[in-house]
């Protein structure tokens, strides 16, 4: 396990993602510190750590809602915080992302959901949408679901929407931020499993930010273990799971102990109960 | 003595971020206008808005405008016996209508029921992420789901406050007319008389325009900048009905000392 992979995709033409020694900070405090990271085309990669860690951030910073303060974030081989608003908002086109909670519009049915960007971006008639939104939506086993609204939807079926409405355009690449938090093992698996289905189908790029690591190992092609802003380890799922990094290990094992501590920073705890001095 | 520098520092933070929330709020107003082609480009937009903030309003102000003219004929008859200028009732009630009351209790109505409703709905948009959303897909909330507010708003408010002045003029009728007993002919022929359409009717439209235009700003930025909590839009909520409400009585007192300073 190493940083092959990286050093091997970074110059190639046939990555989606090229992430050169960004480091980014909310004014003094800095969340990420000088990482390197690569998707190639057709790819599902995993960005995995603890919560706070920076893995957010790095997918906002691809979708260029952030600037990095130090290094590049290359789509499709432009630098994202170079380009004008006009420019980015082309590039964002080729990109969709699925949040954590799926980010329906309250105000809308599920089948305008999966619309709304067709009507925002194109001129296809109503006809067209029509069939097309169906599509979409039988693709993740929801087209009966078309007339609900997003509150009649449980947690599992508003990100399977979602989902739906993220390949709406048929993009290159999708970004999904904690696609898997809150939802039941069924739900999860579904989620799972439609992620790599789309994106085999598909031919997309797809970044997955999560805390998963089972689920993460089952569908990824690559993993990036990513703590206090930095890349702390890489490598296929098989590298990952034979891996004895502590890190790695303490995730894997979900472990109380180890490089990831229990406790919040604190002053010895006896002094705090008054016990010694 | 001790605690001195902590006040003094203390105002000194509010202001500074008064004004610094000032010029936020300003930014917003300049990209919202910057950005409203969309919204006239597709004006259905607007007209989706102007139902949600203006049509479901009117039962309110229906209601209060009918109850604000009953409460105007009794009052002004009752004063206007005593000089026994009762047939004026009408000129009494239109003007106090047209001039003030209209679009200032419509106003305060609007920004209550429509201002509250949009903070929250954007503070809600913010908070589940639906506005960062939106951006992923390349579409700017600001001209898709900000502009269309705010043009509804200012469309809305004049219409809502002559509906007020209309259903306040028939209350004032309904009281003074029906159940006191005024001349019918001298309460309208009055009224017609006196009422100017340049210097009260115009007047009072421009007052409910800036009003509208006021109350759709306050409340979409208040929106638009809330913390994404449960606890930020309901604060949210609350600043916009209260900066709404005194920016509208501010707004009137100058509105009406540069409108009727001749009189």
């Amino acid at each position: 396990m190493s940083s092959l992979f990286t050093r091997i995709f970074i110059v190639s033409a046939d990555n989606l993602i090229e992430i050169n020694n960004v480091s980014f900070a909310y004014g003094s405090r800095a969340i990420l510190k000088g990482i390197n990271l690569v998707a190639p085309r057709g790819k599902v990669i995993a960005i995995m750590g603890g919560s706070g860690s920076g893995k957010t951030t790095l997918l906002r910073l691809i979708g260029g809602q952030l600037r990095p303060t130090h290094g590049e974030v290359r789509v499709d081989g432009q630098v994202i915080h170079q380009l004008s608003n006009d420019a980015l908002y082309k590039i964002r086109r080729k990109m969709g992302m699925l949040f954590q909670f799926g980010a329906l519009f309250t105000d809308m049915s599920v089948f305008d959901n999966v619309a709304f960007q067709m009507r925002e971006h194109t001129d296809l008639s109503e006809e067209l949408i029509h069939d097309l939104v169906l599509m979409k939506l039988h693709a993740v086993g929801l087209r009966g679901a078309h007339d609900l609204m997003p509150y009649e939807l449980s947690g599992g079926m508003a990100r399977r929407v979602a989902l739906a409405r993220a390949v709406a355009l048929d993009p290159q690449l999708i970004m999904y931020d904690e696609p898997f938090t809150g939802l039941d093992p069924i739900s999860l698996d579904v989620i799972g499993n439609l992620i790599r289905r789309m994106t085999d189908a598909l031919g997309l790029t797809s970044i997955l930010v999560t805390h998963d690591i089972h689920k993460s190992l089952n569908i990824a092609d690559y993993v990036y273990f990513i703590s206090d802003g930095m890349v702390e380890a890489e490598g296929t799922p098989d590298e990952i799971r034979a891996s004895t990094l502590p890190f790695v290990h303490q995730f894997i094992h979900a472990e109380e102990n180890g490089p990831v501590p229990f406790h919040y920073p604190a002053p010895d705890y006896a002094v705090d109960l008054g016990v010694a001095r | 003595m001790k605690s001195q520098p902590n006040v003094v520092s203390r105002i000194g933070h509010g202001v500074i971020d008064s004004i610094w929330r000032l010029g936020s709020a300003a930014r917003f107003l300049g990209q919202v206008l910057w950005r409203s082609g969309l919204s006239w480009r597709r004006f259905q937009l607007i007209m989706n808005e102007v139902y949600a903030s203006g049509v479901l309003s009117l039962i309110i102000i229906v209601v209060s405008g009918l109850f604000v003219g009953m409460v105007l004929g009794l009052q002004g008859y009752q004063t206007l016996q005593t000089y026994g200028t009762e047939q004026s009732l009408g000129v009494l009630v239109a003007l106090s209508l047209v001039r003030e009351l209209g679009p200032v209790v419509a106003a305060l109505l609007f920004a209550s029921r429509a201002g509250s409703a949009i903070t929250a709905e954007v503070g809600l948009m913010k908070t589940t992420e639906q506005l960062k959303a939106m951006e992923m897909m390349a579409v700017d909330p600001i001209a898709r789901v900000i502009a269309p507010r705010f043009w509804a708003g200012v469309i809305s408010m004049p219409l809502l406050a002559a509906i007020f002045s209309i259903v306040g003029v028939f209350g004032g009728y309904l009281v003074g007319v029906v159940l006191i007993g005024v001349d019918d002919g001298a309460f309208w022929s009055q009224m017609q008389a006196a009422v100017d359409v340049r210097n009260d009717v115009l007047n009072g439209v421009i007052k409910s325009v800036v009003f509208g235009f006021a109350i759709t700003t306050i409340a979409l930025f208040e929106g638009y900048d809330a913390m994404p909590t449960a606890e930020g839009i309901s604060r949210a909520t609350t600043r916009t009905v209260v900066t709404s409400s005194l920016a509208i009585l501010a707004l009137d007192f100058v509105l009406t000392a540069f409108m009727f300073k001749g009189i």
